[in-house]
């Protein structure tokens, strides 16, 4: 079935893979400015979060490697083993994990840690994949939606009870790839619909928002009437409108019960979110780090202060500037400049997946593909907006930026199967 | 294969694109377009260092220091960085108990004071206390000393005329660039007038601070620092020994001194008393000393020669005498006749001090004879053939008297000068009523009595244009900043200024009167041997107790070299007290020792302030 390759570089997407050194490259770089210091000048020294951090990205260039050696084959064929593998990981996590500031979510072993919830996201990818790509599988089945929820939301779940959320919440951009694959759009719309009404639900009279909505309801069922010529379809949509009025109001009035069981740090964190008034000494703490990195990142003005002339970044006054807030670092010291093409080379990195996906022959990999794309872009779009203040504070890190061994390997091995996924494709079918 | 919904690729890659492009929205507008963020940055992570320049020193006319700076240190502290020190250690170098460093500590760290900033611990550490601090500051971390400079007066003289430095008012740092909270700045006399030349230029110094405040280093290798420049240092007119020597004169009297020199307007003398300790007003001290000199029942902090007014009397007749001559009313030979005093409208006399008999112009100068200068005054103002209507007349007479600085501020560079009070034509109409006022009616200006004031320095230029027969510069005291004599803020002073009398023969005769009165008029008590003295003596009625003792002089008679004028409130008789003074002042200047020690010791032991207790020794000194 299978031809030897020549080489393991032969048919590799330079492109993608360029992009993934210059984000690594230029992820190091901002890592060392972010916690430079004049004793320990060399950026290779092991005793620093860059040191560690180059030690970091040399076992991800192994594991790339690796993962480019090892037959295509492997990949197709055992997903299910892997998740099922990946799902025992994170549950032994929550009984013999180490407990690190309220999470359960690490095994250390000495002075380094393992995240298994980094790496459930490519299994949860490569199983949806292997799922939805199958010979008898429809997506208009109401059987196959379930099973992939359930394939999706298992390891969300699991992630959740180690504390997790944030890393949990990823999860939700496989929503992008079920769409891909024919999913109904209406459901993404209902999505987007659902969290605008909630949003509004904490933010302005519950009262005025149902009336608000009532009224929606009236002028659209009075459109629908009169625009039909079959008054008995017709009455159907009306009263679908209404039905949904119903649920919309309820939700409503039902937003309050949910957001009171919530944790009180995520309370806040929503309020200051929404910029609601919220307890002065709260707001201080949880609008801290957002202040802090929007003035980091404000104060780096056009074309920024310079490689390791930061002041907002260097001295601390963002906090976990190397991890979740490393997007901080490239806003102060190359301005807008440098975010831009940072922000660009991540668009141009998730679109030339999405074309390279479309371009296989097997679905297995197009479905992959997607799942890798919607991840990457899932993180850069609550990572870096959360830093200009576009999202709420959701600890999740920046792909090939923050420092971190676990999240950094995590991406390499996701984006690096669809790599040698597309090596193959001329030789994978399905 | 082509997938059945290939098409919608579009639709997520069109959601990634967009929401991107919000993105870049977003940091083009904190990162271009709002400035906060960057003002915040450099608030945050910045500290301004300043730079203090040196004040510039003063120093008098022949080159002794009135003014320098001593050093002072005051003790800051940054709460946050005070950890595991030894309390009693430093408590007791301080001198203060365990309470007092609990309660100020507390104060750093409260608004609008921060843990995280420095404040003031203790202003102004005494020498010792700084030098053992110093040494030991190693073991109080989050303690440093903040090196200041004070003012500092070696001899405790002519302190209205230097004024003092204190805090900038809060109402003045928010509008201005230059001052920040705390700064020092010169608030009277010279220190105010030349505050821009003596305080210099602040430097800054960036310094960056991490997040704890610790300091990081300079910001970028100190590229914007800034250099302090050092004040100027001022050259004062004033001659030190004779101002010390008035002050001795003044003392236990209410009243002041003002010497010119009449060639360059140069203030030679300027002594207000009861005076103050200038030492007084320094740094931390100062609120607390104030007060208690603003309570004084003497008001030693009035500027009485600068500020006071008192009626011109007998000087207002010597110019009475050049507005007569000049309006062509008033010869020498002009005579008239003395009873013993003016009768006008009908009932009423003005009284003289004598029945002086017939007498003409320098006698009458000489004796001081109201009656004549009534007769002068009222030729003056009824001179019909020349003027048509009082208004005119009073208006042409009041151009005379204000060309001489009368009732017109004179622009000298001490602050807060007062004009004095010379009436209006609208003020006499709102009195009398209009047309209804005649030369009788305001006659009591004919000897400068009635609604007319002058100031001792306004006094002291009088005498000067006599001396200098019809001009004078402007009375200063500042003559060179910065060892320049011709600085451009200067070259005002070096204006002659004429008045409306210019003819020099004008002038002789009432120079020859002046000469008389000390000859062998009513000073002449006063003379000094070996020095032709010009002068003139004055009572000036006092509604509220004993007549103010008066007297203007200036010598010598030809190229006068200092013109003088003397008030001592509450003295009686101009020659008694003000014209001994005068002429002992004149002495000192102009031959630097005292041949009249019995009047000299009768002048220094005089007191008037009686039982009232003197300013300076109520004052808690500094020390």
């Amino acid at each position: 079935m299978s031809r030897e390759q020549k080489n393991i570089f032969q048919n590799t997407d330079w492109v993608i893979t360029g992009l993934f050194l210059l984000l690594l490259l230029i992820g190091w770089l901002n890592i060392y400015a972010a916690v430079y210091n004049e004793e320990h000048r060399s950026i290779f020294d092991i005793s620093q979060k860059y040191g560690k951090q180059l030690m970091w990205i040399s076992g991800s260039l192994i594991i790339a490697i690796t993962i480019l050696i090892i037959d295509a084959n492997f990949f197709t064929a055992f997903p299910y083993p892997i998740y099922i593998a990946s799902t025992l990981t994170l549950i032994a996590v929550i009984f013999f994990g180490t407990e690190i500031s309220g999470s359960k979510s690490w095994f250390r072993f000495g002075d380094f840690g393992i995240q298994p919830a980094e790496f459930g996201k490519f299994t949860v990818a490569l199983a949806l994949a292997k799922y939805m790509s199958g010979m008898n599988t429809r997506i208009a089945d109401f059987q196959t939606r379930v099973i992939a929820f359930v394939l999706i939301l298992l390891p969300a779940v699991l992630i959740i009870l180690q504390k997790e959320t944030g890393t949990a919440l990823v999860y939700t951009a496989f929503i992008f790839v079920m769409f891909r694959e024919g999913f109904s759009g209406n459901i993404m719309l209902g999505g987007f619909f659902s969290i605008l009404l909630l949003i509004s639900a904490l933010l302005v009279n519950k009262v005025v928002l149902v009336i608000l909505l009532a009224v929606i309801a009236v002028v659209i069922s009075f459109v629908i009437w009169m625009n039909s010529r079959n008054r008995k379809k017709a009455k159907r949509y009306i009263i679908g409108v209404f039905a949904l009025l119903v649920v919309a109001s309820s939700s409503v009035f039902g937003v309050d019960y949910v957001f009171s069981k919530m944790k009180p740090h995520q309370k806040v964190r929503i309020n200051v979110f929404l910029g609601k008034d919220v307890d002065k000494d709260l707001k201080k703490k949880a609008g801290y780090n957002v202040n802090q990195s929007l003035i980091a990142i404000g104060s780096g003005g056009f074309s920024g202060k310079g490689f390791l002339q930061g002041t907002q970044t260097k001295y601390e006054f963002v906090p976990e500037q190397s991890t979740d807030f490393i997007f901080c670092t490239v806003g102060e010291e190359w301005g807008f400049i440098g975010s831009a093409i940072v922000l660009l080379l991540f668009l141009a990195l998730i679109l030339r997946i999405i074309f390279v996906a479309e371009r296989q022959r097997s679905s297995f990999s197009r479905i992959y593909g997607y799942g890798v794309a919607s991840i990457l872009f899932f993180h850069i779009t609550v990572n870096v907006g959360m830093t200009i203040g576009l999202a709420p504070v959701i600890g999740i890190p920046l792909p090939f930026f923050s420092y971190g061994g676990s999240s950094l390997w995590a991406f390499t091995i996701l984006l690096f199967i669809f790599i040698k996924l597309d090596s193959n494709r001329l030789l994978i079918l399905r | 294969m082509h997938s059945k919904y290939s098409d919608r690729q579009y639709v997520i890659i069109a959601i990634f694109t967009f929401i991107i492009l919000i993105f870049l929205a977003r940091l083009s507008y904190i990162q271009l377009i709002d400035d906060q963020y960057k003002l915040t940055a450099r608030n945050q992570a910045f500290r301004y260092m300043t730079d203090y320049p040196a004040r510039g020193n003063v120093f008098d006319r022949k080159g002794k220091r009135l003014v320098y700076n001593q050093a002072a240190y005051d003790l800051m502290v940054t709460p946050k960085q005070v950890q595991g020190i030894d309390t009693n250690d430093l408590c007791k170098i301080l001198g203060i108990d365990k309470e007092t460093f609990l309660r100020r500590m507390l104060k750093a760290r409260q608004s609008p004071n921060s843990p995280l900033k420095q404040s003031v611990f203790e202003k102004e550490l005494s020498v010792e206390n700084s030098a053992i601090l110093n040494e030991k500051l190693y073991k109080f971390p989050g303690f440093f000393l903040q090196p200041r400079s004070l003012r500092k007066y070696p001899n405790p003289i002519a302190s209205h005329l230097l004024g003092y430095v204190g805090e900038v008012p809060p109402e003045m740092t928010d509008t201005s660039k230059y001052y920040k909270n705390g700064d020092y700045i010169g608030i009277s006399g010279l220190e105010k007038a030349y505050e821009t030349s003596l305080r210099g230029i602040k430097g800054v110094h960036i310094e960056v601070v991490d997040v704890h405040n610790r300091p990081q280093g300079s910001y970028m290798n100190g590229r914007y620092d800034t250099l302090s420049v050092a004040g100027k240092d001022i050259t004062c007119t004033l001659d030190a020994a004779l101002q010390e020597y008035g002050e001795k004169l003044m003392q236990n009297k209410i009243g002041s001194i003002v010497a010119i020199d009449p060639s360059t307007g140069e203030i030679l003398a300027f002594v207000s008393s009861p005076s103050y300790d200038p030492n007084l007003l320094i740094g931390s001290t100062l609120p607390k000393n104030f007060s208690i000199l603003l309570q004084d029942s003497l008001k030693p902090l009035f500027n009485r020669a600068l500020m006071a007014s008192y009626p011109p009397g007998s000087t207002f007749k010597l110019v009475m005498s050049l507005v007569g001559q000049n309006e062509k009313v008033l010869f020498p030979e002009t005579s008239y006749y003395c009873a013993g005093g003016f009768n006008y409208g009908g009932e009423k006399q003005l009284k003289c001090d004598a029945q002086h008999g017939y007498l003409t112009l320098q006698p009458a100068i000489t004796h001081s004879c109201n009656t004549y200068f009534c007769h002068v005054f009222s030729s003056v103002m009824s001179n019909r053939k020349k003027y048509k209507t009082m208004e005119a007349v009073f208006s042409s007479w009041r151009n005379y008297i204000t060309s001489f600085g009368i009732g017109v501020r004179l622009n000298s560079d001490i602050p807060n000068e007062l004009r004095g009070s010379l009436p209006t034509i609208p003020y006499y109409n709102k009195v009398f009523g209009e047309h209804r006022w005649k030369p009788n009616t305001i006659i009591s200006l004919a000897i400068g009595q009635g609604e007319v004031g002058i100031t001792p320095l306004q006094n002291a230029n009088v005498v000067c244009i006599i001396a200098n027969r019809g001009y004078y510069y402007i009375p200063h005291t500042v003559k060179a900043i910065d060892r320049n004599e011709n600085d451009p803020s200067l070259q005002r002073f070096k204006e002659k200024h004429y008045t409306l009398v210019t003819d020099t023969s004008y002038y002789n005769i009432v120079v020859e009167g002046m000469s008389e009165v000390v000859k062998s008029g009513t000073a002449a008590a006063s003379q000094i041997p070996g020095i032709e003295m010009c002068g003139k003596t004055g009572t000036a009625q006092n509604p509220h107790g004993k007549d103010h003792s008066m007297f203007v002089c200036f010598a010598p008679r030809n190229n006068p070299k200092i013109a003088v004028a003397v008030a001592v409130e509450n003295g009686g008789w101009g020659a008694e007290w003000a014209a001994p003074i005068g002429s002992l002042m004149v002495e000192k200047y102009l031959t630097d020792t005292i041949t009249r020690p019995l009047i000299e010791k009768k002048m220094l032991e005089a007191d008037f302030v009686h039982h009232k207790i003197i300013s300076k020794e109520k004052t808690e000194h500094s020390e």
